[in-house]
């Protein structure tokens, strides 16, 4: 069944079968590879998207039920200049190991300041509680998104 | 690929997809948010025939009415955590939603969703229960209201027919009553291994008019302990009062043990809880911030 999908701003028509998660049509149909596939039972944060600018767990979403959605993935923040500031604030404070939890805290955390823009150390740290790091380097993700907030410049 | 085939329908009417159900019966499994459906199709542990996704159904709306707060199925936990209206009627709801998952299962999952899987564990059951909620459940020969506590009648399993569907939740509206849920779990977000709501209303002399005390965890449905209930109606909300129906809540319970902790323990968490939840609700009854 050809389907259209709206991932990051732009159209994409596609077959889905009725029992596909949008995890696996963005990775295996789309080769939307910055969507990780983690537990696949929603626990650990990896496949975070942003649809309609909440996150979501890709893995426990069917496809078919998302059709003409805005999904919004990592790559979605990048803009002409190149990284979104949230991603500078990782890469300068030193949130990123391993990377493979990368793109869900940064959707995740950036749809919590969308209401909370001046949080607390205590409140970021409850807003990424869903989005588990396995290099355990939490304190410098809390870090990158404090210094984001406060608008810190060049030295995150 | 994980799941098994299967065939998704996505109904715009209530009629419609109360017709599928009645049609396939068993074979069909409803999605609403998917935070518990999903998963159990992507292990295999369900193997439904046929998805029935109501998203499109008008069942979210939210509205007061007759003393009720009024529910829709699809109301999300989002929406309960987030909306000033449900805050204002029905605070202990935001409170029990907020405890649920992660943010991810609170941007996807509903309420009736929530209830219909019926997890004895889970925050959303035990409040409803708590609340002396009434369900309603549609199927195409009519519909029924169902008291919580007579909908979930064991472990992941409730009054539903399979040709049912549930559509409202209705939550009565209690002015002046203090709220507080309490729970405990190995993590943040995880299903507790205790939980207990508590609801106390005071009369104008400031004694308990009436309490009511729902647990999660301690058995195969949520559970209320009206041995407990009675004994802190009438009087002050002492210490000593709250205490010694946190011991009577207590010793009434018989929780399972299970991998992770034993029965022996649920019971004195259990008690232990109970007394804290007590003590909120009565200071918000108060009006203690």
């Amino acid at each position: 069944m050809i389907q259209r999908l709206l991932v990051n701003g732009r159209a994409r028509e596609l077959d889905v079968l009725p029992h596909q998660t949008l995890l696996e049509v963005l990775r295996d149909t789309l080769g939307i590879f910055e969507v990780k596939e983690g537990c696949r039972e929603g626990v650990c944060g990896a496949c975070t998207v942003l649809l309609e600018g909440r996150p979501v767990s890709s893995c426990l979403v069917l496809a078919l039920a998302v059709r003409g959605r805005a999904i919004l993935t990592v790559r979605g923040l990048e803009g002409e200049g190149g990284l979104h500031p949230l991603q500078e604030a990782f890469v300068k404070s030193g949130a990123v190991q391993c990377g493979f939890c990368t793109p869900g805290m940064l959707l995740t955390a950036l749809a919590f300041l969308e209401h909370h823009p001046r949080p607390t150390r205590e409140a970021v740290r409850g807003a990424l509680e869903g989005n588990l790091c396995r290099c355990t380097g939490y304190t410098k993700i809390v870090d990158a998104v404090l210094a984001y907030a406060r608008g810190d410049e060049g030295h995150g | 690929m994980s799941a098994h085939p299967l065939e998704y329908a996505a109904p715009e009417t209530l009629e419609d997809a109360l017709a599928l159900l009645a049609t396939h019966g068993p074979e069909a499994k409803v999605l609403a948010g998917g935070q518990s459906l999903v998963p159990l199709v992507n292990y295999r542990l369900a193997r439904p025939r046929l998805i029935v996704d109501i998203n499109g159904l008008p069942l979210a709306s939210v509205h007061a009415d007759d003393g009720r707060l009024r529910l829709g199925a699809l109301t999300r936990h989002h929406e309960l955590e987030e909306s000033p209206e449900i805050a204002r009627r029905c605070p202990l709801l935001g409170e029990a939603a907020r405890l649920v998952g992660n943010v991810r299962v609170r941007s996807l999952g509903t309420l009736g969703g929530s209830l219909a899987h019926a997890d004895p564990a889970a925050e959303l059951p035990m409040a409803m229960v708590a609340l002396d909620a009434h369900l309603t459940l549609a199927s195409s020969s009519g519909h029924r209201t169902v008291p919580a506590r007579e909908f979930f009648r064991g472990y992941l399993t409730t009054a539903l027919a399979p040709d049912e569907l549930l559509t409202e939740i209705a939550v009565p509206v209690l002015p002046g009553a203090g709220w507080a849920i309490e729970e405990f779990s190995r993590r943040r977000g995880d299903f507790a291994i205790v939980g207990v709501a508590a609801l106390v209303s005071l009369d104008g002399r400031g004694h308990v008019e009436d309490a009511r005390l729902a647990f999660a965890g301690v058995g195969d449905r949520p559970v209320r302990v009206p041995a407990a209930e009675d004994a802190l109606r009438g009087g002050e909300p002492a210490d000593a009062r709250l205490a010694r129906a946190a011991e009577i809540a207590r010793d009434g319970l018989e929780p399972p043990s299970d991998a992770f902790v034993s029965g022996a323990y649920r019971r004195l968490l259990a008690g232990v809880l109970c007394r804290r939840a007590l003590g909120r609700a009565v200071a918000r009854a108060l009006g203690v911030p």
